[in-house]
């Protein structure tokens, strides 16, 4: 593929643009220029500031200070619409949707095309969607509602979205992240047709291979600061994570060895229908076992269901040789199972509680007596265990919500923690948090091994997984695809498995 | 563009699970007027005077006016909102007409007067609940004791009687062509006029789309605040037609009127299929809800059941109605999760 000209003005462009939430400082002074023709990568851990980025250029959200500039000059967009009327498409992490409305309608709202009297041609809707679903080489029916339609669907209904006005500028925010191997290439495809045809295109992935693939020019972000802009030509893999991560991998994820025990939790041919299929594996006290794959594979589903959020259809559990029935937390926590889910402002915690009463969730019953709280007691356990974990806060009573990202995460760690679990569930644990609070949930984790707990963590971040991890376990698409032990595990073994290519690929 | 991809087949049954979803929906209009149709002939069968020429009138009468107030609940429930205070609105409104008649005015801007002070008070609840960002649920709670206050004060205890109202204006809330009375067929045009800018302009579809999902709304440049505006207004202006044509048909307006109607309008809206979660629904499917609340009341007279069990079989049509929703909706989301893992396993495997 040649090198497409970037000489010239930038068609989007964002100049020493700042962006604070409350006390938490987003983004500080960072700039990004994307010209016509020219695939951009925007790379950077978690919480490194690449989602508020996004948002920005997408008119969600105005930046305190800086500018976002069109053609070099200056706008301010009041708005999504705002955005999307100079061009801008965005296609986000999570497809956003009507559940409701037909494809069609999801493509064509706001933008139907009319009939006379101003009403809706709902056959013109329909074609154009069935030209544009076609021109992406997919089989899709406008006509059918959204709910029920794979997260692969959805994207590409998001990009129809994106095409049908004829973007200049295509943003997408992960877009592959739950796509299959044969999904990205096709995608990939259409990305760079439009490309050719000189639309700026700001790519983000976390797979470095697909920056390197597809992209021209990569902007690193870290703790919401702009790090570099260079081309990807000549650059390295080791290059690229040295900016985005900014220290060595091997002080992030001190990993200790510990002795590993009997068997606590053991799960066996666990099938949910249609979300996961004959899962089995086991994990041991002492152990951190990873559990890696694509977004949507399944693997929170499956921590759901062994703590009894959702009920399974087939298989069993058991914790410490006892099974476990299905669908029912209570007893799963009873058992000594603790699971610190995935979205820890919505799943983790009460955003509108203290602190102290957000960890004392868990210990309702040991810190009550004849029904009635002991609030010395809930308070005790609280402090004891904020803490241990080093939360920084000015009292133990503020809200959780008033939190740093990574100081909520701690909270929700000894939220769990404090129930003495024998088995410990993590789903995403450092998702979203500064890299300092990362190395210490890190640290604790290891810790939490070595006094024999078993830990299964669940992560889309893959450093973690190896830096981590004993034993990997790769989920793809409701199977676990492969178990790889801690010496084997790579990049391209544990990828590869979570993208369906064949077995033992490229493992080293 | 001409991308060189291969067609991947991705769904290789999107085209039946879709054909399927859309019966569900058109089912659930199907159901209720299935339901309607058996009720009314079964009592037909045992009471062969029930579908008389007077009864049919009685019958549509009836409807008439919890179609139109249901209508415009309907437009509000769909963007994921309630309004409680249409029953205050219709109170007040009502007697506004009587009063301005009474003084020797003209039938057509007794309606209008009406219409207007629906929409000054759907225009007060859509205001607060879109810029306010406050919970419909508590706003109309607030505006409907508010307005009912406003109309205890100014009525006082005084009431209007058919007497005080011009004879043209009380004969049209009765006669009709045939059995099928003038306001029914004004309802039915309402009706048609809504349903039809609720499925074909594209303010009626951004009304579905910010009930199904805020966030895609605001994200899409739907005007999410003007479009709330715009229902509550439209359930209100309905609100206070429904006063005038309440005056028109039983020519009696008090202080009390319409009080605890809301509740009946709710229920019409709920049974006609349209969820609390917004985004789904249709104002058709309402108004046959509002028509099978309102036939059960004459129903059980005419087959010799005590009207004092009315209210509780509305009750039980209520939660009828959402039992059915929730297995309906359980049972498609299994079919597609299924429909799902097949395709994957069939395309991958």
């Amino acid at each position: 593929m040649n090198q497409p000209e970037t000489a010239g003005r930038p068609v989007l462009a964002l100049a020493d643009a700042s962006k604070s939430f409350g006390a938490v400082r987003a983004l500080q002074g960072v700039s990004l220029e994307l010209f016509a023709g020219e695939a951009h990568a925007l790379a950077g851990e978690n919480g490194a500031g690449k989602s508020t980025l996004i948002k920005m250029l997408a008119g969600v959200h105005r930046p305190d200070a800086g500018s976002v500039l069109i053609d070099g000059e200056p706008v301010v967009f009041h708005g999504p619409s705002d955005a999307r009327d100079a061009g801008i498409a965005v296609i986000y992490q999570e497809p956003t949707l009507f559940p409701d409305l037909t494809v069609a309608e999801n493509i064509f709202m706001g933008r139907q095309p009319r009939r006379s009297l101003g009403r809706v041609d709902h056959k013109a809707v329909h074609a154009a969607t069935a030209a544009l679903i076609s021109r992406l080489g997919v089989d899709l029916d406008p006509g059918q509602p959204c709910r029920g339609l794979s997260i692969a669907d959805q994207q590409i209904v998001e990009i129809a979205k994106a095409l049908s006005f004829d973007a200049r500028v295509l943003i997408m925010d992960e877009p592959t992240a739950a796509l299959t191997g044969a999904e990205v290439a096709r995608l990939f495809g259409v990305v760079r047709t439009l490309r050719e045809q000189g639309a700026a295109v700001l790519f983000i992935s976390h797979r470095l291979e697909e920056i390197f693939g597809l992209c021209q020019r990569v902007t690193t972000l870290r703790d919401g600061r702009w790090i570099a802009s260079e081309p990807v030509e000549g650059l390295t893999h080791d290059d690229l994570i040295r900016r985005m991560v900014g220290r060595d991998l091997d002080e992030l994820y001190p990993k200790q060895d510990a002795e590993v025990g009997e068997v606590a939790l053991s799960v066996r041919r666990l099938t949910r229908e249609g979300v996961f299929t004959d899962v089995s594996f086991d994990v041991r006290r002492g152990e951190i076992v990873g559990l890696a794959g694509l977004v949507g594979a399944g693997r929170s589903e499956v921590a759901r269901a062994v703590f009894g959020v959702d009920r399974w259809d087939a298989g069993e559990v058991e914790v410490g040789g006892r099974p476990l029935p299905t669908g029912a937390p209570s007893l799963a926590m009873a058992a000594g199972i603790a699971l610190v889910p995935e979205d820890r402002r919505a799943q983790g915690l009460v955003m509108d509680m203290s602190i102290e009463r957000n960890i004392g969730l868990t210990g309702l019953r040991a810190s009550s007596r004849a029904g009635l709280m002991n609030r010395a007691h809930e308070r005790s356990r609280a402090l004891d265990w904020a803490v241990r974990l080093q939360v920084k806060y000015a009292r133990l009573g503020d809200l959780v919500g008033t939190l740093s990202g990574g100081n909520q995460q701690k909270v929700v760690l000894a939220k769990w923690l404090a129930t003495a679990p024998d088995v410990l569930i993590v789903d995403e644990p450092t998702r979203g948090i500064d890299v300092g609070t990362k190395a210490e949930v890190h640290r604790l984790l290891s810790q939490l091994a070595a006094d024999g707990v078993a830990v299964l963590m669940i992560s889309s971040d893959l450093p973690e997984i190896l830096g981590m991890a004993d034993r990997v376990l790769v989920m793809h698409e409701g199977r676990i695809a492969a178990e790889i032990p801690r010496a084997e595990a790579t990049e391209q073994s544990v990828m590869a498995a979570a993208t369906g290519v064949a077995a033992g690929g490229k493992a080293a | 563009m001409t991308t060189t991809v291969e067609p991947v087949k991705l769904a290789p049954d999107g085209q039946r699970s879709g054909q399927l979803l859309d019966r569900v929906l058109k089912m659930r209009e199907l159901a209720i007027l299935v339901v309607l149709v058996v009720m009314l002939a079964a009592t037909q069968i045992s009471n062969s005077a029930f579908l008389s020429h007077q009864g049919i009138e009685d019958l549509l009468l009836n409807a008439t006016i919890l179609v139109l107030v249901a209508v415009g609940e309907a437009v509000v429930v769909i963007t994921r909102n309630v309004d409680l205070s249409v029953g205050s609105v219709l109170g007040i409104s009502a007697f506004a007409a009587g009063t301005y008649l009474h003084g020797g005015g003209n039938p057509l801007v007794a309606v209008l007067i009406a219409v207007g002070i629906g929409v000054v008070f759907g225009a007060l609840n859509g205001l607060l609940v879109s810029i306010g960002q406050v919970p419909a649920l508590v706003v109309t709670l607030g505006t409907l004791y508010i307005i009912r206050g406003i109309d205890s004060i100014w009525v006082g205890s005084r009431e209007i009687t058919a007497n005080d109202l011009p004879g043209g204006f009380i004969t049209f809330g009765h006669d009709g062509l045939g059995p099928i009375p003038y306001l029914a067929i004004l309802a039915a045009l309402v009706l048609a006029g809504v349903g039809y800018y609720m499925s074909n302009y594209r303010s009626g579809r951004e009304l579905y789309a910010l009930g199904s999902s805020p966030e895609a709304a605001r994200l899409a440049g739907v005007q999410v605040r003007r479009r709330i505006l715009a229902a509550y207004v439209a359930c209100g202006a309905l609100a206070g037609l429904a006063g005038a044509l309440y005056l028109a048909r039983f020519g009696n307006v008090d202080s009390g009127t319409g009080s605890g109607y809301e509740l009946t309008v709710v229920s019409a809206v709920v049974v006609g299929g349209v969820a609390f979660t917004g985004g789904s629904g249709s104002v058709y499917g309402v108004a046959l809800g509002a028509m099978l609340l309102t036939s059960i009341n004459s129903v059980l007279p005419s087959i010799g059941v005590s009207s004092v069990w009315v209210l509780a079989i509305d009750g039980i049509l209520l939660l009828l109605a959402i039992a059915v929703d929730r297995v309906v909706a359980l049972r498609v989301a299994n079919v597609l999760r299924k429909r799902a893992a097949e395709a994957r396993s069939a395309h991958h495997g």
